[in-house]
């Protein structure tokens, strides 16, 4: 068979816009990062709707604005924050994409995107197929510090061109969509490590203060201001290997909620880590807005994640009923 | 037998195994060679397991498990069996990889050689020897792909870091900070001293294993005049 692949060409490629999929894993004892989306539920959310494998490379989109032209008929889906997205066909009138919708592209047609309805927070588009760049050291996604993966190894550019992997079986056109998950500013989190190496007031300012959203903020943290966290005694402790959501705590007493692109040891006291289940959230978090930390038990942090999994898999079933109702 | 490390849970799926004492700024060899081996035990095992991660850190190591619906918390079952393990791990050095790392030492590869020198009250090229004589291990690796925390620098080479930062470090930098040395993988800001460079990829995402170095090996450097 003979079959024109899609591909995209980026018109605008925005700020630190990036193809991205569920990251790297089992390669941190390499200093390999993990990447992958910030907002791996509204990615997979995106994927799910075109009939894609949940994990599909997909783009983050950060900062606008992004203008993208198709090649080919393809089917996409935006999750995540709204980013105003409008589809101008070849002929004809544009008109204004709604999120969490698979939508049919026509050949030629440009998707713009102008920027986040709350600043600072992400969106995801999936295209059927998946963007299909080479998969290195097992993933699709970019690490936007060490260079490589995703589309050589950096943000988009205008003039990029990436290629579009074969269309799935199953071809849905929903009336049906998700709705994005609206962040909490709660994060639920567990003791760290070295808790009980920060002060009593420190463990009560931890949990009980509003955190502002530091703008120095990024994938590969979340800065946070407020009153600094105190320990019984300056620590030097020995690089140890850190996972994403750890809270560290630097000499300065301001916590990083570490990101997914962050480094793969550290020698910071962590005073918690971050629940699995929340983590997509710091995807969503604008600066100058708060959180709060909350404390909850191992069992409650499993069972939020498995309901996150359930979820996913019934949007997976709902999706695939459709499809076989539909032929 | 082991003294019987220290172990913490690290958020939901993961736990933190010390080796060495809470307050220890060091990690003696003895017990990182036991820490390689406990490594290749569990890596072995890692499908039992269910081992997302096996990541050493300097006299530490880091676990992570896959996270199993439905299933009783893995934490305690995994705690006993790195116990287990731990016990017959010895603290000897068994037979390790080598590899021999080309340095072009000063000049414009190690704009840095003839600080270093003066602060040591050495010559260059005394330098130069006492940095490609050692035989280093490789701790464990973390900070970038493939970048490689060594033990091993002669103290008589032990130089604080630079005052003011560099902006950009090149890929294959070869450096002193403080009482460590290193290669840099990647491009980098960074306050060490830089004393040479080689041409040696120390990491290849389109390579099966992506890094040139893996803890428990052991590194020499090599002076050669042109950057091979």
């Amino acid at each position: 068979m003979n079959e024109t692949r899609v591909t995209l060409e980026v018109l605008r490629g925005g700020t630190l816009c990036s193809v991205q999929d569920l990251g790297r894993h089992g390669l941190r004892h390499l200093g390999v990062s993990q990447c992958g989306a910030m907002d791996p539920l509204a990615l997979q959310q995106a994927n799910l709707l075109l009939g894609n494998a949940p994990g599909a490379a997909g783009i983050e989109l950060s900062l606008g604005p992004v203008a993208l032209r198709f090649t080919q008929d393809a089917r996409i889906a935006l999750t995540g924050v709204d980013f105003g997205a409008h589809l101008q066909p070849m002929e004809g009138d544009g008109l204004p994409v709604l999120s969490g919708h698979p939508l049919q592209v026509p050949a030629g047609a440009v998707l713009s995107l102008t920027r986040p309805a709350i600043p600072g927070a992400r969106g995801y588009l999936a295209v059927a197929g998946g963007v299909d760049v080479p998969l290195l050291l097992g993933s699709r996604s970019t690490d936007l510090k060490a260079g490589f993966g995703g589309h050589a190894g950096r943000a988009l550019q205008a003039g990029d061109v990436l290629p579009v992997g074969l269309t799935p079986a199953a071809s849905l056109i929903g009336r049906r969509g998700v709705r994005s998950f609206a962040p909490t500013h709660v994060l639920r989190a567990l003791p760290g490590p070295d808790y009980e190496r920060f002060t009593p007031a420190a463990h009560t300012g931890f949990w009980l203060q509003p955190w502002r959203i530091n703008a120095q903020s990024n994938r590969m943290g979340l800065r946070l201001n407020g009153a600094p966290l105190a320990l019984h005694s300056a620590a030097d402790l020995l690089s140890a290997g850190v996972l994403p959501g750890d809270v560290q705590v630097p000499p300065d007493g301001l916590p990083i909620v570490l990101g997914v692109d962050c480094q793969t040891t550290g020698g910071y006291p962590r005073v918690a880590s971050v629940i699995q289940a929340d983590l997509w959230q710091l995807a969503h978090l604008s600066p100058l807005t708060s959180v709060y930390f909350q404390p909850v038990t191992h069992t409650v942090a499993q069972e939020a994640l498995e309901r996150q999994t359930r979820y996913l898999a019934r949007l997976a079933r709902a999706v695939e009923d459709e499809t076989t109702q539909g032929l | 037998m082991n003294a019987v490390p220290r172990i913490t849970r690290l958020g939901e799926d993961a736990l933190l195994c010390f080796f060495t004492a809470p307050d220890d700024t060091v990690a003696p060899l003895p017990v990182q060679q036991g820490l390689w081996q406990l490594c290749r035990l569990l890596d072995a095992e890692r499908e039992a397991l269910q081992l997302r991660e096996i990541v050493p850190g300097m006299g530490n190591l880091l676990l992570r498990w896959r996270h199993q619906p439905g299933s009783p918390c893995s934490f305690t079952s995994l705690q006993a069996r790195v116990l287990a393990l731990w016990r017959d791990c010895e603290a000897t050095a068994p037979a390790q990889r080598v590899v021999t790392i080309p340095v072009r030492y000063g000049g414009e590869a190690g704009p840095d050689l003839e600080d270093v020198a003066r602060h040591c009250g050495l010559s260059p090229g005394e330098v130069i020897a006492l940095h490609s004589q050692a035989d280093y291990a490789v701790y464990c690796l973390g900070f970038q792909p493939g970048f490689a925390y060594l033990g091993g620098l002669d103290a008589r080479l032990f130089t604080p870091r630079r005052d003011t930062p560099r902006l950009a470090i090149a890929a294959g930098s070869v450096a002193i900070g403080g009482s460590q040395t290193g290669v840099y993988p990647l491009s980098t800001p960074g306050g060490w001293h830089v004393i040479g460079h080689t041409s040696l990829p120390l990491f290849n995402p389109t390579s099966a294993s992506g890094t040139l170095l893996q803890p428990g090996d052991t590194v020499r450097f090599r002076p050669v005049q042109e950057t091979p």
